[in-house]
Parts: C-alpha cells; structure tokens; sequence
C-alpha cells in the first residue's frame, strides 16, 4: 500500500512541478503588465506585487495605432474564417463521406501543408501583390493566413462530419430531402459545435501570425505585426502589456476547444 | 444520372481547396526561386545568393538556427513525453493538467518572447529572484550582445516553454492508439512503471516521435519573432534575416534567396520524413 501511495505522490508532484514552469510566465507578464509604469524599472522586484494598477495598461490601448491594429487583427481573422470555412469544409465533407481515387494523396498534401513554411512565402508573394494593388490590405494577409488554417479546417472539419452519423443523412434522402437539402437540415445543425471549433483554431492561428502580417503590410498593421514592428523602439511598459493583450483570447479560445485538440495536431 | 454526379462530387468539394493551396503555395515557391535568381538589371544571375553567402549575418545566421534546433528539439520531445506519460496514467485530474499543458499551443512565439523578456530582461523576475535570494550582488545582463551563451539559453528555454505543447499533443494522440490492454499485460508479468515505459510504450510510439521531430525540425527553420522579441537583432537567424532583408534593407532579391534556403530545408526534411515514416503510414490519418 505504500508503494502505492508513494508512486501516487511522485506522479502528483511531477505534474504539479510541469504546471507551475507552463503557468509562471502567465503570471510574471500579467503582474508586469499591471505594475504602474513608473514601477516597471524596481528592482529587485517582489515576486508578489506590492501596488497594482492600470496604468500600463491604458499606456498601451492608447498608444498610436494600437486600437487600429487590434480591429485589423479581428477583420483578418474573419476573412479568414469565412474563406477558411468556405474552401476547407466542402473538403472535410469530402473525406468524411467519400472514398474516391486519389483520397490518400490528397490526405498527403494536406499533411504536407499543416508543415510547410506558408509564411516565408510571404517574401514573393508581397512582391506579387504589390504588383496587383493588393500590398498593405487587410485581405492579402487574410488570404496567407487562410493557406496556414486550411489544412487543420479540412482535418477538423472532416473529424467532425465522420462524427454525423451517415444513416440520418441517408434516412433524409429517401423521405424526399435533396442531398444538399439533407445537409443543410441534418448534417449541418449537428455538425455546428465542431466547425466552430474549427473557427475558434483558425482565429487563434491568424490572430497569433506575425511573419506574413509584418511583411505584407506597412501602414494597415494587424496587432502581432504593430508589436513587432515596433519592438526595438517600444519602453518594455508597451511590450508588457501587449504580450498579456496578445496572450489572453489565447487562452480563452484553447479552453473552448480543448476537445478538438488531438484532431488538430494528432492526425500524422 | 445520379450515380455520375456521385462520382465527380468529392472532386468538386476537393477543387476549392486544391486550386486555392496551388494559388498560394506552388505559385509563390516558383516566384520566390525566380525572385532569387533575377539580377537587379535583367537576366538570370547568381548575384543574390553571392549576396547573402558574402553576408557578414549569413554565417552566423546558419550556426544559430541549427544550434537553436540542435538545443530545442531534444529537449522539447523528452519534456512533452513525460508530460504525455504522465497525462496517460490517467491519475485523477488529469484532464485539468493536459489543458494547462496545452495553453502555450495557442501562444505566438512573439508573446513567448515578450512573456520570457519579463524574467530575463536586466531588472526581470531572474534577477530579481536571485537578488533577493543573496545569489547575485547586482543584475546579471543576460540579453546584453556580449553575453551569446545568456541570450542562447533564454531562447531555448522560451522556445522550449512555449513549442513544448505541440509534441505533447502530438504523443498524447499516439499513446491513444496504443490499446490499455498492453499497459495491464506488462502489468500482468510485473513490469514496473520505467521497464514497461521503455520496452512497451517506446517502442509503440515512435511513429509519433518520429512525426513531432520532423515537424518540430520544420517549424525551427523559421524561428524568428522569438529571438527578435528577446534579443534584437544581437542573434540573426535565417528567417529573421530574410525578414531584415525585406523590411529593412528593402532587397526582396536577397530576402528570396533566403527564403529559398528555408523552403530547401524543409523540403529535405520532408523527404526524409516520408522515407522514415514511409508514405503509407503517413497517409493514414490517426
């Protein structure tokens, strides 16, 4: 028995161990994003913060560019969404219903793709898009984020359509529903919480992207991009508080789909 | 009739994605390979990569992504595989630690930067703590340009902290595959807890070992916001040197060439993870 509880106690005290070094850094940004400005340079500083306020914060929100790049931030993640959803759901429907030729080679490339370096490609793709007018719009950068999200879109979305049981859909057809009558009735109501997970991913992965943004765009900055741009010029009051303002949805969206998690990264 | 619609249905609902990842992907790797190779004048040259290789950052830039690389991965995949060992025993509560495990997946490696400059920033957290502790006498400049071994370490422990959560995925999802009976058959013979991890469960993981070291191998390629956020531009790295080439020299030509690398790299390691996992295998999902 004492083994037993011995072995019980080591395997808490790990796992206990590993969650303090993943969630101290949370806590450091948060307390230095809420020490008063004129607190910032202290030192040593308690590990336990003696005055708390605001101040940095609104330092931050009230920063040049800061609220534009926060609502270019949310625009290019909804672009992204919609033309995510648009092109990789039908995919996903694809692979959850279907077997068809060709069906492990495109499971391939959508591998392949949920690798590959999407953002360096940014470099010619600006030059293209300078080309077309496209340059510092909101769009282009929606349109490589949308290339990064795809591949988990088609996995979620895939996931989630093989959940959907199939007989339901059949049972629709033969009482008179078109198949995209049976879609829209059956599959798609049920198959509602898991493509908004997909949304909440794809959010989470454009709102987090800094290379193709920064690159891409020069006055119309999503967040990540403004940070970065700024980052060798900014007090550390402004990084602070920007690094708990990009962290926070983070974790809010993750516990949402905390679920979805092994499908999205799981699948070799 | 219907059965013809049936047969070109999946290719249609496969076309938009197709045609789209061709759009964005295919057609700029050819334009940046192009973009490379074109002379400021006209005509093809090799200018450009003589550019870069002459580059005083290119040299320096190459040691410290695969240093980087080198130190991350290892330590990345042994942190994550005993996270996953850990989730996997299923201890009571286990499902509140694998959600805190997995928060950094939703992190960008700018805010690691930015989260980790607050500990080792001059009057960070580090400092402060060893201050008070009577270990140091005054701050220790860890991210100071002098100091390669304190800038290296903070990355590694910053890229380690944030990336950790993605193998961890990536195991967990393969230690599923493996059937609970396996656990209780080596149970059954009196493994303990180390010889049964080593000998039953290593073994049937490697497929996911194999894929979070070759994706992880990718992804550290572009490791580049990361070290900006906490060192400047003190450690070039070659994704951030394609993004200096860019935005500040304003040479797209150079910023293809090394762009070109980065793709060459990855798609070497590609190769090798399909020759090492075999196409079969990969081809399956889950």
């Amino acid at each position: 028995m004492n083994a037993r509880v011995l072995d019980r106690s080591v395997l808490y005290a790990g796992a206990i161990f590993l969650a303090i070094w993943v969630l101290v850094p949370f806590y450091l940004i948060a307390i230095s994003a809420f020490t008063p400005q004129a607190k910032i340079f202290d030192y040593p500083k308690p590990l336990v913060p003696t005055s708390l306020s605001t101040d940095t914060m609104q330092f931050f929100v009230e920063a040049r560019g800061v609220i534009p790049s926060v609502l270019n931030s949310l625009v290019v993640a909804l672009f992204t969404i919609v033309f995510g959803l648009v092109l990789g759901a039908p995919a996903g429907y694809a692979l959850a219903r279907f077997r068809f030729r060709g069906r492990e080679a495109f499971q391939v490339v959508v591998l392949m793709t949920k690798m590959f370096p999407i953002a360096i490609l940014s470099i010619p793709l600006a030059v293209t898009f300078l080309q077309l007018g496209l340059y510092d719009n909101l769009i282009s950068v929606a349109l490589v984020h949308t290339a990064m999200a795809l591949p988990f879109i088609v996995l979620v979305t895939g996931g989630v359509f093989v959940a959907v049981s199939h007989e339901l859909e059949e049972a629709a057809q033969t009482l008179g529903c078109s198949r995209w009558g049976a879609f829209l009735r059956i599959v798609l109501p049920l198959a509602l919480p898991g493509l908004a997970a997909a949304a909440i991913f794809t959010f989470v992965i454009s709102w987090n992207e800094v290379f193709a943004a920064t690159i891409l765009t020069l006055r119309t900055r999503t967040l990540p991009a403004q940070v970065l741009a700024s980052l060798s010029t900014s007090p550390l009051a402004f990084k602070f508080a920007g690094g708990l303002f990009m962290v926070l949805p983070a974790i809010v969206f993750i516990f949402l789909i905390r679920k979805y998690l092994m499908n999205l990264w799981g699948s070799r | 009739m219907r059965t013809r619609t049936e047969r070109f249905l999946p290719f249609a609902l496969l076309l938009p994605t197709i045609a789209f990842l061709t759009l964005l992907i295919v057609i700029p790797m050819v334009q940046a390979l192009l973009l490379s190779v074109m002379a400021e004048s006209d005509g093809l040259s090799l200018d450009n990569f003589q550019r870069m290789f002459a580059d005083v950052n290119f040299s320096d830039a190459w040691r410290n992504t695969l240093l980087l690389l080198i130190l991350i991965v290892p330590l990345q995949i042994v942190l994550a595989l005993v996270m996953a060992l850990l989730i996997n025993s299923r201890f009571r509560g286990h499902g509140i630690f694998l959600y805190i495990y997995a928060i950094p997946l939703a992190i960008s490696d700018l805010a690691a930067g930015i989260l980790w400059l607050a500990v080792f920033t001059e009057r960070g957290y580090l400092n402060s703590t060893l201050q008070n502790a009577g270990v140091i006498d005054q701050p220790v400049l860890w991210l100071s340009f002098d100091n390669f071994a304190g800038i290296l370490s903070a990355i590694v422990i910053a890229e380690s902290w944030r990336a950790t959560a993605l193998v961890l995925v990536i195991l967990i999802a393969g230690l599923q595959l493996i059937p609970r009976d396996f656990f209780e058959a080596a149970d059954l013979f009196g493994a303990n807890r180390l010889r049964r991890t080593v000998h039953v469960v290593l073994p049937l993981l490697r497929p996911s070992l194999q894929s979070a070291l070759i994706i992880r191998t990718i992804f550290a390629f572009q490791t580049f916001a990361v070290v900006f956020a906490l060192a400047g531009r003190n450690m070039p790295v070659l994704a951030g040197e394609a993004y200096t080439w860019y935005a500040t020299n304003r040479n797209e030509h150079v910023a293809a060439a090394y762009a070109v690398v980065v793709l060459g790299l990855t798609v070497v390691a590609i190769i090798v993870y399909l020759r090492v996992l075999g196409l079969r295998e990969a081809e399956v999902q889950r």
